[in-house]
């Protein structure tokens, strides 16, 4: 009989070697579908382990069931790129004795390239996967079931952690090329019945935004790409996917056809409006971490021309072969921006967490052009104040803030905002901007923060940036 | 002054739901997702609308959805017109 | 002139941020009977505290022969409330009846003839009494057709070429100009269908329309690009601009541009079109001084 990897789940982790007090890792390509973790930890917890190191890309809020698990001292340390929701809130309060220490994603790719996080055993879930460990985030049969496309953030912690398991609800015969994940890396596949929520792991086509405000948004991000001297020939470029990026690509789009300008790539999380692009010839390249739709995912899986990277190889500041070094223009969001450029995209202004850091800080600061786009008012909460809550991207690497009352330019780079205004859009002070905010709203209290640290920002060097605190009710 | 339960304002985004009942001095609920930082200022800008209605007893149920200051003064003001039966506007 | 429901908090604080020339606040159609009351407090204190940047304020009231008129007025000229609009006018008494109620407010202010008047144009009989009621009172500053409840009591319907609204809006345009007053046409509610309601802006713009209701900041961008005049008009217009400054400063009466005589007509147009650049976002304002 053939050689086979596949096993159960707790003969997978039993070989594993994996013990109290280590590092366990997983990916979130599955997004608010995902299965993986909570299957795995709930395994874990039931084979008795306590004091484990959670070290996941990221986390949400199909995450809450960790809760319990943490209560029970199953797990007692996280990394990871952000948290949201019933978990983010409890560990915002205090929930773990260990601070969670967040990571960006190429921070998080150069901290397993370099040992700094080392991970003992590595749960991945993957779309489809043969029976020596070849796995994919591509559909390889008509069982497919949880299709993610690249698989990215999977590919440092397939590298380099000490033993790899690969989960799959869609076991096909080997080889499962193309693949992402080698067999070579992977000591285990255990077959479970669904990695995850196809409904949740994306959506289905483009969705346009009809909110008058991220149209508003939208034009002038793409107004602000279009004169910022950096939209010539061979540019390449970055989008977030909030409502006014996505939307910004769809007005970049007619200005590269009026103009004949056609970019040499997108990179990042690709979503359906960069495939509709790439499509028309008009970008020449995917360069794919993340594929945030089923477009995205479809395409990745049948085009030569849209190609998978990982964490490290997108946007690792240690490797200066990563991507980012090469990226012309990006277009971020951001909950708060202020007055020195600094973004939060982690902590709300309640004090807890609710976000992640994503490629946030990485592509900013190697991008030759970092726009943030964000309102300057989200109902009562300020989007541009005096300081941000929580320190995620250093204001250095930020160059224009894109608001509803005008437009931010950094002044370390007087000549984009000259060429701002002789194109005619608004440029403001940011100062201006905070004020005006705070002329609506009024003045905020200060926020309830206790003394315990419960998350540890840190950059993309390896640094500690800034501690989130506990919040007190 | 004599009142009776009224409501006024909705749950949308923008706006406060103001649910007021007779009560023994001035009581406020509030529930608002910007309550760390506002909840006070909200607080102080429904009891100050009251006061200046001459309402000094009354229980107060605030369901906020990041609503200005000037919104939660019309909401407070409206619900206390339907409380009261007095509007402020002349006949 | 964008409209927005005069009970929606969240919608009221962002319209002007989209730039529209001017934003009604509802009080009428879109507010229920039962909400009138909290959507006159809601508009009253939107207007003494939100801060639209300058953006022209106009409220339509409900009529003064409901229970609401003259309380909205009362709430709205309390409020500093530019101009307000009165629903489905159909002769000049009335809109002398609302000057009153305006009066009456105003003097109790100290602040008389702050407030100006726009009427709106709802039926025959108003169409009729067009010019009669643009010359009703001198705080008329427009006159603007309100086509849903015009095409309803003419017994037809709306249409995507607007036939049933033509001598509508050429008697209003027409009695506009006369009382010299501005005339804006009616909204075009279907938000998807962006052609037609293109070509209605053209068609109303070629009808010598001043402007377009709008219910939806997505509406704006086509109004200023249809109105827009185009960069060889702005240029012509501010050479005739120049020129009557220098006329003035030489203490000359006779305005010539490249030598040609320059007509009454033509400088009127000229300050139109400047005004339009202005007002369509292409010209700056510094630029055409």
């Amino acid at each position: 009989m053939r050689y086979t990897k596949v096993v159960t789940l707790e003969e997978a982790i039993r070989k594993s070697g994996l013990r109290d007090g280590m590092t366990v890792s997983f990916h979130h390509h599955f997004r608010g579908g995902d299965k993986v973790v909570n299957l795995v930890v709930a395994k874990l917890a039931e084979m008795g382990f306590k004091d484990l190191h959670l070290a996941a890309s990221s986390l949400s809020d199909v995450h809450a069931p960790l809760i319990e698990h943490i209560r029970n001292g199953v797990i007692t340390k996280i990394s990871t790129s952000g948290l949201r929701g019933e978990l983010a809130n409890e560990i915002s309060h205090g929930l773990l004795k260990e601070p969670v220490v967040f990571r960006s994603h190429g921070g998080r790719g150069s901290a397993i390239a370099s040992g700094e996080l080392h991970i003992d055993v590595a749960f991945l879930g993957a779309s489809s996967c043969d029976e020596l460990g070849n796995a994919s985030g591509c559909p390889r049969s008509e069982n497919a079931k949880s299709i993610c496309g690249s698989l990215g953030y999977a590919l440092p912690d397939a590298r380099y952690a000490d033993h790899v398991v690969i989960l799959t609800d869609d076991l096909v015969p080997y080889p499962n090329v193309p693949k992402s994940i080698s067999a070579c890396d992977v000591e285990s596949v255990v077959v479970v019945d669904s990695v995850g929520d196809s409904s949740k792991i994306s959506s289905g086509a483009i969705r346009d935004s009809k909110n008058p405000r991220d149209i508003l948004l939208a034009k002038q991000a793409a107004k602000v790409i279009i004169n910022s001297g950096y939209f010539k020939d061979g540019f390449s470029i970055q989008t977030g996917t909030g409502g006014a990026s996505l939307a910004a690509v769809k007005y970049i789009r007619e200005s590269m056809l009026e103009q004949g300008i056609k970019a040499s790539f997108a990179l990042g999380g690709i979503t359906a409006h960069m495939v509709k692009l790439h499509q028309e010839g008009l970008i020449g390249r995917l360069v794919d971490v993340q594929s945030f739709d089923k477009v995205a995912a479809e395409s990745i899986a049948t085009d030569q021309m849209h190609q998978e990277v990982s964490a490290v190889e997108y946007a690792s500041a240690d490797h200066v072969g990563s991507a980012v070094h090469a990226l012309d223009i990006v277009i971020l969001s951001a909950l708060e921006v202020d007055v020195n450029f600094n973004v939060n995209v982690l902590v709300g202004s309640d004090g807890i967490i609710r976000g992640a850091i994503g490629g946030h800080p990485d592509t900013a600061e190697d991008s030759a052009l970092s726009i943030i786009v964000c309102p300057l008012l989200r109902g009562r909460i300020p989007c541009v104040v005096p300081k941000v809550t929580t320190l995620i991207t250093p204001g250095k690497g930020v160059d224009v803030v894109v608001t509803e009352y005008g437009i931010a330019v950094n002044p370390t780079r007087p000549e984009i905002a000259a060429r701002l205004e002789a194109a005619g859009l608004k440029v403001v002070d940011i100062h201006d901007l905070a004020a005006k905010a705070r002329s609506i709203i009024g003045e905020p209290d200060e926020l309830p923060f206790g003394d315990r640290v419960v998350g540890i920002v840190m950059d993309r060097h390896g640094k500690v940036l800034d501690e989130i605190h506990n919040i007190v009710d | 002054m004599e009142i009776k339960n009224a409501v006024a304002g909705t749950l949308e985004s923008g706006d406060i739901l103001i649910q007021i009942a007779p009560g023994d001095g001035l009581q406020v609920e509030l529930q608002s997702s910007v309550a760390a930082q506002f909840g006070r200022q909200i607080k102080a800008v429904i009891t100050e609308t009251l006061s200046g209605l001459g309402i000094d007893n009354a229980y107060v149920k605030a369901t906020d959805k990041g609503a200005l200051d000037c919104t939660i003064r019309a909401r407070v003001t409206a619900a206390a017109v339907r409380a009261t039966g007095k509007d402020v506007w002349k006949d | 002139m964008m409209f927005v429901p005069g009970n929606n908090p969240g919608m009221m604080a962002d319209a002007h941020i989209y730039g529209p020339d001017s934003i009604m606040l509802d009080l009428e159609d879109s507010v229920t009977m039962a909400e009138k009351d909290a959507a006159r407090l809601l508009v009253h204190n939107a207007l003494k505290s939100i801060d639209f940047g300058g953006t022209e304020m106009v409220v339509r009231i409900n009529p003064l022969n409901t229970p609401y008129g003259r309380k909205d007025v009362e709430a709205v000229v309390k409020a500093g409330v530019d101009v307000i609009r009165m629903p489905k006018t159909e002769t000049a008494d009335e809109v002398r009846e609302l000057e009153a109620e305006i009066v009456k407010v105003e003097t109790e202010l100290g602040c008389v003839g702050r407030t100006l008047i726009m009427a709106a144009i709802e039926s025959a009989l108003g169409v009729v009494n067009a010019y009669e009621i643009a010359t009703a009172s001198k705080r008329m500053m427009g006159i603007a057709l309100g086509a849903e409840d015009y095409s309803a009591n003419l017994k037809t319907q709306r249409t995507p070429g607007g036939a049933e609204l033509l001598l509508a809006r050429e008697t209003i345009v027409v009695a506009a100009r006369a009382a010299g007053i501005a005339c804006f046409d009616t909204v075009y509610s279907n938000l998807d269908d962006m052609d037609t309601f293109r070509k209605e802006v053209e068609l109303i713009k070629t009808l010598g329309f001043d402007g377009k209701s709008i219910i939806n900041p997505r509406q704006i961008e086509v109004v200023n690009e249809v109105f827009a005049p185009s960069q060889k008009d702005i240029d012509k217009a501010l050479r005739i601009i120049a020129a009557i400054k220098e006329a003035q400063a030489k203490g000359s009466g006779v305005i010539a541009v490249n030598g040609k005589m320059v007509d009454r007509p033509v400088v009127i147009r000229a300050e139109r079109t400047v005004a339009l650049a202005i007002a369509s976002g292409i010209l700056a304002k510094e630029e055409a001084l």
